[in-house]
């Protein structure tokens, strides 16, 4: 649907971030969180940023949704839509799962029927089926992630960022939940920016993992992940690019020690 | 959970699933896998998802239920009433003017069999009804204007708090000027004593929507009236509900006042009894009119709070 759709249209641009810089405030309590990032995503590409705490991850999200302007620079989605996954589900307690994905829909202004339909088919994506009249506390932590990622692939955005999205999950559902994003990647052509600060998670999901340093952030390494898929998070061949870019991570934290 | 519940998943040989250096065509999984990929997902589902409550109760459940809180109320009610009979049996007042529980019983027996009674109940409620009704709708307009317009906060955000706070028999004397004895004296201290706690409830309810829900909003394309209908007012409604409980409260106690002070001629509401109980010295016949609203008030309390629970439950804030 999604793909049928993209090819019709105009061809996809991904995402150009040409030297943005964001400051907070103003004057002498200026706060410079992220410093001339550039980067770039290709379409149908799996970007993994990467970085300690205070590296402007998530505000670099913000900007890139347009939720937050830029002070330098310029942040090009090619007038495409972009769609934001948080590290909470935060689905609203007043609707049901169903309903949680159809608002997607509807702020679109996708008809009822449709909504339905569709709404139906995207739980049934992210393996939901039979869950859509159930109201999110009566589901799992990992069950109301893949609810929000049935709310985000609703917008057929052209774009989907997710801000450390299995964060806050245990380990066993995050590893599932890895593949599953991978089959949905690859079975609706999705280009991702997704932010982390598990290296191995991103070496388990990214076509590259891009390194940005911290206060302020900046991009210090973009490291092209050259590794069959599906991976697994325990192979070696994971593990050995994990370490290394491990070391390099290590080595910026322990910068901000002097 | 325990680590025991997730051996099946974990002993299962990692070879067996997903080599590592298997490569597959790109768009291109065996169903084989995509089979193995959806247990493992519904597998979890299953273990992650907590065992479903025992929602079928026997009879003599139920009935244990009932009797856990009922009890303690009849307790109460009972040590109440013993109290009431100790005071009149000590002869601090004569009984003509403080009488027993069972006089006042029998008296409130006589008057629920009268037609009268059910005249008074309804004249009463309709009027409760209206006036809430009235201070929801302007407490509402109220509430929203100010969450939404930061002047319009500035200049009477503290005002409605004030309001709040005020004994609504204050405005009686205002009201029976601007209106003399008549049913709008009555609406216009009802709204006033109401409208100030819904809009109140209303404002805390946007204020505290979480600042994340706001993001998904704005994320989802949410703006102006379509935020409010489908975020900001679904996001505030149990602080809303409280805002309605206080305010059906503070309306109820000022319907009161104003049917002993403003008695509009040719309507016997229950405050209007009381009064004409109290000009004829028939103290049972008072007192009875007295438990009859205290019971008008628990009972309206009661849906209030039932309406509160199926909230809560729907949002998940409540176990079981």
């Amino acid at each position: 649907m999604t793909v049928t759709d993209r090819q019709r249209g105009d061809a996809p641009s991904g995402l150009h971030i040409d030297a943005v810089s964001k400051v907070y405030g103003r004057g002498r309590g200026a706060l410079l969180a992220l410093d001339d990032v550039s980067l770039s995503v290709r379409p149908g590409e799996f970007v993994c940023l990467l970085g300690a705490s205070g590296c402007g991850k998530s505000t670099l999200l913000s900007l890139v949704a347009g939720l937050d302007a830029v002070t330098r620079g310029s942040v090009d989605t090619g007038g495409g839509r972009v769609s934001l996954m948080f590290q909470e589900p935060a689905l609203f307690p007043w609707l049901t799962v169903a309903g949680n994905v159809e608002i997607a829909l509807r702020m679109r202004g996708v008809d009822r029927a449709e909504r339905r339909r569709r709404a139906t088919d995207l739980l049934e994506t992210v393996r939901l089926d039979g869950f859509g009249a159930k109201r999110p506390h009566e589901l799992s932590g990992g069950m109301r992630q893949r609810v929000a990622l049935a709310r985000s692939l609703a917008q057929e955005s052209d774009l989907l960022l997710m801000d450390e999205p299995f964060g806050a999950l245990d380990a066993m559902t995050r590893d599932i939940l890895h593949d599953e994003v991978e089959r949905i990647w690859r079975e609706r052509d999705l280009t991702v920016l997704f932010v982390t600060h598990n290296v191995r998670e991103a070496v388990r999901l990214g076509d590259r993992v891009i390194l940005l340093s911290s206060r302020p952030g900046r991009v210090i390494e973009d490291y092209p992940v050259h590794l069959d898929r599906p991976r697994r998070i325990d192979a070696p061949e994971v593990a050995e690019l994990a370490g290394k870019i491990t070391e390099r991570l290590r080595a910026e934290v322990s910068r901000h020690a002097r | 959970m325990p680590a025991e519940t997730r051996l099946p998943a974990e002993t299962q040989p990692p070879g067996e699933t997903r080599p590592p250096s298997e490569t597959r065509p790109p768009d291109q999984t065996p169903p084989k896998g995509r089979d193995e990929a959806a247990d493992q997902v519904a597998g979890l589902d299953v273990l992650e998802l907590a065992p479903p409550a025992d929602r079928d109760r026997t009879l003599g459940q139920y009935a244990a239920r009932i009797w856990a809180s009922a009890w303690p109320k009849a307790l109460a009610i009972a040590l109440a009433l013993a109290a009431w009979q100790l005071v009149v049996l000590s002869g601090w007042r004569p009984e003509f003017i403080l009488p027993p529980p069972s006089d006042v019983a029998a008296e409130l027996r006589d008057i629920v069999r009268s037609g009268d009674f059910y005249g008074a109940v309804l004249i009463t409620m309709r009027r409760a009804v209206v006036g809430f009704l009235l201070a929801v709708a302007i407490g509402t307009l109220v509430g929203i204007a100010v969450a939404r317009f930061r002047p319009l906060r500035a200049a009477i955000g503290s005002l409605i708090t004030g309001l709040q706070t005020m004994p609504s028999i204050i405005w009686f004397p205002l009201a029976i000027l601007l209106f003399q004895l008549s049913e709008s004296a009555i609406l216009f201290v009802v709204v006033l004593g109401a409208a100030p706690s819904v809009a109140n409830g209303l404002i805390s309810g946007i204020d505290y929507v979480p600042p994340l829900w706001l993001r998904v909003g704005d994320v989802l394309g949410m703006r102006g009236p379509a935020r409010y209908r489908h975020l900001i007012l679904p996001a505030a409604l149990p602080s809303f509900v409280s805002g309605l409980k206080q305010g059906w409260a503070f309306s109820w106690r000022s319907l009161m006042a104003g049917e002993l002070l403003v008695i509009v001629p040719g309507t016997l509401s229950i405050g209007a009894r009381l009064q004409a109980a109290r000009d004829l010295t028939e103290a049972p016949l008072l007192m009875a009119y007295i438990v009859v609203v205290l019971v008008i008030g628990i009972l309206i309390d009661v849906l209030f709070n039932a309406a509160d629970t199926a909230l809560r439950r729907r949002w998940g804030l409540l176990s079981g």
